[in-house]
C-alpha cells in the first residue's frame, strides 16, 4: 500500500514507516512526518500517471478570490434573468443551484445568492495562469476547456524527483497560493478513470482509481455516470435492461454492437474502464463558439438575424484571437421549450469573415424559423482551421476580395477608433 | 404488348435510356423503363430520375399488339446483354398486373411490371431557342469543360456547365464555362444560327455526362433547344430533356486576370509525364506539385513528409521562359485535368507565386483555363 502526504508531499509504503507500523496505524490516521488528517492512501497512488485537474467552480472561485467578503455567502456567475448559470459555489449547489441552470430556477432556489456578470476575459487569464503550471510539470497537457486539463506524467519520475502523485500534490497546493483557486486531481490508469476520479472527490479533492480496480468500482454504478452518456441515452439504457455499468460492461463486442450499433462495442468497453485515447497537446481547441440568451423569446427571422449577427462578429473576433479560422458554420438554437437544434453546414473555403460566417448560418437559420419561439441563438466554427487557410482567393467568387478588403477597413476603424466606432446594419435595432 | 426485335438493336437502346436510372431509388418507378410499341412498329423506351428524361425510338420493330408497360430497367438490361449475339428477343405483356415475359431462343423470363400511370412524365414546355450544334463541337465543350464542374452542394449553381451567347471583339461566340472555385474552363465556339437569344444556362452535371456518351457515337448535327428552365438535345433516334440548375452562375469575367505577363510555354507531353512522375511521391492528392521557373528552365517538385520528395528538371529542349524567375505550386490532378485536353504546347501566364494563373493550348485560343496555385 502506498501513501501521500497533500501537505508535507511524503510519499511512503504505508504499513512500512516505523511509527505507523509501530502503532499499528497502517491503512488509517494522519501522516507520520507532519502529522496531516490529508493522506492518500491507495496501492497505485505511486505508480499511476495520468491525471484530470479541474477547477473547483471556477468562474464563482475567481470571483470569490476577488470579492473575499463573497466567502461566505452563496455565488452564482451568470447573465441577466433569462441567462444561464456559467458556475456557481459550492455554497450555492448546496442550495440546489447546478451549472447551466436557468438563471431564474437558480435564483428561485437560491434567492440570496450574489449573482455576477462573467467577465471571461479575467478567467482566461487565470485559466491560463494554471495552465503554465502544468506545462511546467511536463509537456504532455491537454486542455479540455479552460480550467480543466489531462496530463500525462509518465516518464516524469526522475525529472522531479518524485512519483506524479506527489508532483500533482504539489501543484494543487501552488494554485491555491499563487492563482488563488482549488483544483480537484483524478490520478488513475487512463483519462476515462482520471476523469472520473477527479469527479468522485470535490472540491479540493484529490481521487485515485487503481486500474485493478477500475471495473470493479464502475460495475455498480448508473449507466448515466459514463462521460458520454447523456440523459436521452440514459433512459434508452435503462429501459433496454442496462441501470449499472456492470450490466453494461458484461456485453461482449459482437453483443454490444447488435444492441447498440457501431458504437456498442467502444461503450462496452468504456463500462469496463477502457480508454486508449492518449493526451494529446496539440488537440487543444475543439470549437469556438459565441451564444446570447435573449431577454424575451424571438420568433421572427429578421428579429433573430441581429443577435445572430453579433455572435457572428464575436465568434470571428474569438477565432483570431485563437489563431484559427473556420472550415464550417455551427447554427445552435434553443426554442422556449428548452429544445436544442444545432445546424451544421460546411464552407466552400476557410473564412475569418464575420460577413461569410454570418452568410453560412443565415441559411442554416432560415429553415429553423418556422414560427418556433427560441429563446438562445449561438454560431460555432466547425472544422477548426490554421487562420492562414482563412478566406484564399475563390476562383467562383468574385466578391471575396472586396469584402476581405471591406473588413480589413472595418477592422481598422476599429482599432483606431474604438469597437463602436462603426458596423453593420443588420447589428442595430429598426428605428421606429 | 407484344414484339420481337434483334437483341443487339434492344441492348442499344436500352443501353442509351438505362443510365439515367439512378441505382437507388426511394421511388419504385423510377427503376423502370418505359417500354411502348406503336402499331406503326416502333418501339420507344423512356427512362428519367425526374431531373432528366431519356427517350430511345426504334423503328422497324415487328409488333404484334401494340401496347405499353413499365419493367425494372438494370435487371432488363442485364438479362439483354447477357443473351447471345445475334438472339431474336420477344417482348410479351398481355396488360394489367400481369408479369412482363422476355423469350430469347430457350431462354424465357418473367418481370414484374409498374402500371404505366404511375410513371411520372416530363413536359419540356415551350423552348423558344433552338439551334444546331455538330456532335464534335458538342464533345469539345464539354471535355474541356467538364473537369471543372463542383461537386459542393452548398454552392449548387457551380454543379454545372454555364452556356451563354456572347461576343469576343465583336464576334458572337457559344460559351461554356465551368468552375469549382480553384479551376475555371472556358471555352468558345462560333454562335451557331438561331442561339443569338438564347438565355444563359447551368447544365447539370449528370446532364453533361449522359450527353457526353449519347454524343460519341453520332458525327451528325446534335440539335438544341431550350427555354430557361429546360434544355433538350436530340441526338439522332434519342432524345434527351433535362431540367437546367435554377441558380446564378457567378460573373467569371471578374475572377480572370488580365495582364498576367510571364510567359512560360513547355512540351506537353514532357510537362505532363512529369507532372505524373513528381506527384507519385505523394498519396495526398491536394499535395502540390512546385513549379519553379528560370530562365528557359522549369523544376518541378513535391514533397511528402512521409514518402520523401521528388524532382524533375525540365531544359531548354521543352521549354521556353524569359521572365523573371518564379515559384509557384499547383495540385498535381488540376493541372494534368488540364494538360489532358491540350495538344502539343501548354502555354502559362503567370503574375506572381500566389495569382491565379491562365494556362492554354498554344495552337488553339478558343479554350482558356485558370487555376489558383497552391501555397508551396
Amino acid at each position: 500500500m502506498g501513501a501521500l502526504c497533500r501537505d508535507c508531499f511524503w510519499t511512503g509504503a504505508a504499513g512500512a514507516t516505523g511509527a505507523a507500523c509501530a502503532t499499528g496505524a497502517t491503512a488509517a490516521g494522519p501522516c507520520p512526518v507532519c502529522a496531516g488528517r490529508r493522506v492518500v492512501r491507495h496501492a497505485e497512488v505511486l505508480t499511476l500517471a495520468l491525471a484530470h485537474v479541474d477547477c473547483d467552480a471556477f468562474y464563482a472561485s475567481v470571483e470569490k478570490r476577488d470579492r473575499p467578503e463573497l466567502l461566505t455567502r452563496p455565488v452564482i456567475v451568470g447573465g441577466g434573468t433569462r441567462g444561464v448559470v456559467a458556475a456557481c459555489c459550492y455554497i450555492a449547489r448546496t442550495r440546489g443551484v447546478r451549472s447551466a441552470m436557468p438563471m431564474w430556477k437558480a435564483l428561485a432556489a437560491c434567492p440570496d445568492a450574489e449573482v455576477i456578470r462573467p467577465d471571461i476575459g479575467k478567467y482566461v487569464r487565470e485559466g491560463r495562469r494554471i495552465r503554465e503550471l502544468m506545462e511546467s510539470l511536463t509537456p504532455m497537457v491537454q486542455p479540455l476547456s479552460i480550467d480543466e486539463a489531462v496530463l500525462d506524467l509518465r516518464g516524469t519520475e526522475a525529472l522531479h524527483g518524485a512519483p506524479p502523485a506527489a508532483v500533482l500534490a504539489r501543484f494543487a497546493r501552488r494554485v491555491e497560493q499563487e492563482v488563488g483557486v482549488t483544483v480537484s486531481v483524478g490520478l488513475a490508469a487512463n483519462r476515462l478513470m482520471a476523469k472520473l476520479a477527479a469527479e468522485r472527490d470535490k472540491p479540493r479533492g484529490f481521487s485515485v482509481i487503481g486500474a485493478a480496480e477500475a471495473a470493479g468500482w464502475l460495475a455498480p454504478q448508473p449507466v448515466g455516470l459514463l462521460p458520454g452518456i447523456g440523459p436521452a441515452m440514459e433512459k434508452r439504457l435503462v429501459g433496454a435492461g442496462f441501470a449499472t455499468l456492470g450490466q453494461l460492461a458484461a456485453l461482449d463486442a459482437r453483443e454490444a454492437a447488435r444492441r447498440f450499433g457501431d458504437e456498442g462495442p467502444a461503450l462496452a468497453a468504456r463500462a469496463r474502464g477502457e480508454d486508449a485515447r492518449s493526451v494529446d497537446p496539440a488537440r487543444g481547441t475543439k470549437s469556438v463558439s459565441a451564444e446570447t440568451t435573449f431577454d424575451a423569446d424571438m420568433t421572427d427571422l429578421e428579429a433573430l438575424e441581429r443577435p445572430l449577427w453579433r455572435m457572428c462578429e464575436k465568434l470571428a473576433r474569438r477565432l483570431r484571437e485563437k489563431g484559427l479560422c473556420a472550415g464550417g458554420v455551427v447554427l445552435k438554437l434553443k426554442t422556449a421549450a428548452f429544445a436544442s437544434r444545432t445546424r451544421t453546414v460546411r464552407l466552400p473555403g476557410a473564412t475569418l469573415l464575420p460577413e461569410v460566417i454570418f452568410a453560412a448560418a443565415q441559411g442554416l437559420l432560415r429553415r429553423e424559423a418556422d414560427g418556433t419561439a427560441f429563446r438562445l441563438i449561438g454560431v460555432g466554427a466547425q472544422p477548426l482551421l490554421p487562420a492562414d487557410r482563412a478566406d484564399q482567393a475563390d476562383l467562383a467568387d468574385p466578391g471575396a476580395p472586396r469584402r476581405v478588403a471591406k473588413w480589413r477597413a472595418v477592422e481598422a476603424l476599429r482599432a483606431r477608433f474604438g469597437d463602436d466606432a462603426i458596423g453593420a446594419g443588420r447589428g442595430f435595432p429598426p428605428k421606429r | 404488348m407484344k414484339f420481337t426485335v434483334d437483341r443487339a438493336v434492344l441492348l442499344k437502346a436500352l443501353a442509351h435510356v438505362q443510365s439515367v436510372v439512378e441505382r437507388r431509388n426511394t421511388i419504385p418507378i423510377l427503376a423502370n423503363v418505359l417500354i411502348e410499341a406503336t402499331q406503326q412498329g416502333v418501339l420507344r423506351l423512356i427512362a428519367t430520375d425526374m431531373e432528366i428524361a431519356v427517350q430511345e425510338e426504334v423503328p422497324g420493330v415487328t409488333v404484334a399488339r401494340a401496347g405499353r408497360t413499365t419493367a425494372p430497367a438494370a435487371t432488363l438490361y442485364e438479362i439483354t446483354r447477357n443473351l447471345p449475339d445475334g438472339a431474336r428477343v420477344e417482348l410479351d405483356h398481355p396488360g394489367g398486373d400481369a408479369p412482363l415475359a422476355l423469350r430469347a431462343g430457350r431462354f424465357a423470363t418473367s418481370l414484374t411490371v409498374l402500371p404505366v400511370e404511375d410513371f411520372p412524365s416530363m413536359t419540356e414546355g415551350r423552348l423558344p431557342t433552338s439551334f444546331a450544334l455538330k456532335a464534335g463541337v458538342l464533345r469539345d465543350l464539354i471535355d474541356r469543360t467538364k473537369f471543372a464542374i463542383s461537386t459542393e452542394e452548398t454552392r449548387y449553381y457551380l454543379n454545372g456547365i454555364y452556356m451563354h451567347a456572347t461576343t469576343v471583339d465583336g464576334a458572337p461566340v457559344l460559351r461554356a464555362v465551368a468552375t469549382d472555385g480553384h479551376r475555371l474552363a472556358r471555352v468558345e465556339e462560333p454562335l451557331p444560327e438561331g442561339a443569338s437569344g438564347m438565355p444563359g444556362v447551368i447544365i447539370p452535371r449528370k446532364t453533361v455526362n449522359e450527353l457526353r456518351k449519347l454524343a460519341e457515337e453520332t458525327q451528325e448535327d446534335i440539335a438544341l433547344s431550350l427555354s430557361d428552365t429546360k434544355i433538350k438535345f436530340a441526338i439522332g433516334t434519342v432524345t434527351l430533356v433535362s431540367k437546367l440548375i435554377d441558380g446564378t452562375f457567378p460573373e467569371y469575367d471578374r475572377v480572370i486576370p488580365r495582364g498576367n505577363d510571364k510567359v512560360l510555354s513547355v512540351d506537353k507531353k514532357a510537362f505532363s509525364d512529369a507532372v505524373k512522375r513528381v506527384a507519385a511521391i505523394s498519396s495526398e492528392r491536394s499535395r502540390p506539385v512546385k513549379l519553379s521557373v528560370d530562365r528557359n528552365l522549369l523544376v518541378l517538385s513535391a514533397a511528402s513528409p512521409e514518402q520523401g520528395q521528388a524532382q524533375e528538371e525540365l531544359d531548354g529542349d521543352v521549354v521556353e521562359y524569359t521572365a523573371t524567375p518564379l515559384e509557384i505550386g499547383f495540385q498535381a490532378r488540376y493541372l494534368s485535368d488540364i494538360t489532358d485536353q491540350i495538344g502539343e504546347k501548354v502555354v502559362f501566364y503567370f503574375a506572381d507565386g500566389s495569382a491565379p494563373t491562365i494556362v492554354k493550348d498554344a495552337a488553339k485560343d478558343e479554350a482558356l483555363y485558370v487555376l489558383m496555385p497552391m501555397r508551396v
